[in-house]
């Protein structure tokens, strides 16, 4: 180390000093997802899945004819992402919103580098806020990734010919187009409240693996709950359940009503995970 | 009082319990600006745990810490303007490069902060491996590149937790020669270290923690002169002088130290009715030359034998007079 190349402490600032903001902390962590390896796992992961689908449509002629716009995969490009998005609320999404939302606290925990970025100059809530952002954009990036191969994928296939809504009415092309963003942006409701608990989990655990585990235990226990006949009560209840409001849009006329309920239900669970959450990071003691 | 004017850090009444455990029981601390402040103790003592306590990382359950006047508690990151440092190992993430590392901490500084970066990289010498990813890097590169990070922010008050662990002999010195080169400019410096040689020729004041407590606080050069004197004595009969010197008041761990004679530990006054008493036995003394004990053996004493000073000693070393160590 070179001693005398040491320059003179300059004089420190006071209040006056220039301080991050929530933004500087947001685009770090970022960057930091940028330079994981799990952050392509789930986005490599969001766009595979729409694409084995559509190779497993070209191989066999059976089809999904159960389920809402089952029947419409061979006949359009624009019905692929929204079957993909019905099969994918069972483990896909809450897998990859977990896997980041679940690792960005504990990851900083067992590399033992909360003590580093918290004894800068940016406030702990700032870097509550930072992680919290960051995990909910990743969600959304891999949610606007598997809407958008599986809109190509499909559409190189079937071409991009007017769907049929649930009602039955014909939805032009370009409709059509504007309402699977729209169904991608309340599909993305649920999602913000798998990621706020899979951030609390983090939080409070300190742990990647119990965190990403435990957000998907949670998730599986809520599908299992829906479908015991016995709990038909508790099924509107259950974030799970929420994943299928975006169909409320591809009635016609649109029907708002599941919209507003998930984003409800969903807000019940993500506030009150977010809020402990918040706490617990603001609180805590760093002692690892 | 103006902030210039307050301690780089003032601690009173710290306790930090775990459970059962009082990890930090009733730490009173105070560093001048301008101190290079030795922070020593075996582990467990308390040490690491009090400068998370400094840097907002934990809460104490009792007490306060202030730097600069300034509470992390009350007043959050604010509080650590001026201040850096680490705690335990310095940590970076191992999947970003040396420099990424630091453009990230910098990017959390603000301030400019940024444009220190170059500077403080060539200072550890790392500017040649910035490049590379930090889970490559051995142990004393991520020390070094620990203090790099601690530089952006361009402190008054460095806390540096073991610094020179995981060093080559090189580089410890290098470490050393830089941090006496920041104290000659005016930084503050808290450090915390098992090196007694690198506290001895760094420092000027030294707190000694044992089980949480505060041992002892104050100047280096008083408690190496005028605590814990041992004698080296050689007689005509040594085997007889330790007989009369372990029944001598004031006089303890009398140890025959072979061809070299005797040596004990004692004050002047014990030291010299211990030579009348010899005299009138009829053992004649060769030498009987004062040993300064090194600070390996008081920290030893203080922290093995639970030795503390009272408040009355403590202020007797501070005005010079020369004391026994009580076990």
């Amino acid at each position: 180390m070179t001693a005398g190349a040491a320059s003179a402490p300059r004089v420190a600032r006071g209040s006056s000093r220039r301080r991050p903001g929530v933004a500087t902390v947001y685009a770090w962590e970022l960057r930091k997802l940028r330079a994981q390896k799990r952050t392509y796992l789930g986005l490599g992961a969001a766009a595979l899945v729409p694409l084995i689908f559509v190779i497993a449509l070209l191989s066999s002629s059976g089809g999904p004819d159960e389920v809402p716009f089952g029947n419409l995969v061979r006949e359009t490009g624009l019905a692929v992402p929204l079957v993909g998005l019905l099969f994918s609320s069972v483990w896909l999404f809450p897998l990859i919103t977990a896997l980041v939302a679940g690792d960005i606290v504990a990851a900083e925990d067992n590399h033992g580098t909360l003590k580093t970025i918290l004894t800068r100059s940016a406030e702990r809530w700032q870097i509550f806020a930072g992680k919290l952002l960051a995990a909910l954009s990743y969600a959304f990036v891999a949610l606007v990734v598997f809407i958008g191969v599986g809109l190509l994928a499909g559409g190189a296939f079937w071409g991009f010919d007017p769907l049929t809504s649930l009602s039955g009415t014909p939805i032009s092309s370009g409709r059509g187009m504007a309402l699977i963003a729209a169904s991608g942006l309340a599909y993305f409701v649920p999602m913000m409240a798998i990621a706020a608990v899979a951030l609390l989990l983090s939080t409070v655990t300190h742990n990647s693996a119990a965190a990403v585990v435990g957000t998907l235990i949670l998730s599986f226990m809520m599908q299992l709950l829906a479908i015991i006949s016995g709990l038909d009560w508790l099924r509107p209840y259950l974030l799970s359940e929420q994943f299928d409001a975006w169909q409320g849009l591809l009635r016609d006329p649109v029907d708002w009503a599941p919209i507003v309920h998930a984003v409800w239900v969903s807000a019940l669970y993500a506030v009150p995970a977010v809020a402990w959450a918040f706490v617990s990071f603001v609180r805590r003691d760093v002692a690892g | 009082m103006s902030e210039a004017d307050q301690p780089a850090i003032e601690a009173r009444g710290l306790v930090k319990r775990y459970g059962r455990i009082t990890a930090v029981d009733e730490v009173d601390l105070t560093v001048s600006p301008g101190d290079v402040y030795g922070y020593l103790g075996p582990n467990g003592a308390g040490k690491t745990t009090t400068l998370r306590m400094a840097l907002g990382l934990i809460r104490p359950d009792a007490g306060n810490v202030k730097l600069f006047g300034r509470d992390p508690l009350v007043e959050g990151v604010r509080a650590l303007d001026g201040v850096a440092g680490f705690v335990e190992a310095p940590r970076f993430y191992p999947y970003l490069s040396g420099r990424r590392n630091l453009e990230l901490v910098a990017a959390l500084d603000g301030d400019g902060a940024a444009a220190r970066i170059d500077e403080a990289l060539d200072i550890v010498e790392l500017a040649d491996r910035a490049r590379d990813r930090v889970g490559g890097y051995s142990h004393g590169m991520r020390q070094r590149l620990g203090l790099a990070g601690a530089l952006l922010r361009d402190p008054r008050l460095l806390i540096l937790d073991e610094p020179a662990t995981g060093l080559d002999p090189a580089g410890m010195r290098d470490m050393r020669r830089l941090i006496r080169r920041l104290a000659d400019q005016g930084m503050t410096v808290l450090l915390s270290s098992h090196l007694m040689g690198e506290v001895e020729e760094l420092c000027d004041r030294v707190v000694i923690l044992g089980r949480g407590r505060v041992r002892y606080e104050g100047s280096l050069e008083d408690l190496m002169t005028t605590t814990g004197g041992y004698y080296e004595l050689r007689t005509t009969d040594d085997a007889r002088a330790a007989r009369i010197a372990r029944v001598q008041p004031g006089i303890g761990d009398v140890s025959d130290g072979g061809a070299r004679g005797l040596t004990f530990a004692g004050d002047e006054h014990a030291a010299t009715a211990l030579s009348i008493a010899l005299g009138e036995a009829g053992v004649g003394i060769a030498a009987l030359v004062p040993r300064t004990a090194t600070l390996e053996e008081l920290f030893l004493r203080m922290t093995e034998e639970h030795v503390e000073l009272t408040d009355d000693e403590g202020s007797r070393i501070a005005d010079g007079e020369r004391l026994e160590v009580r076990t």
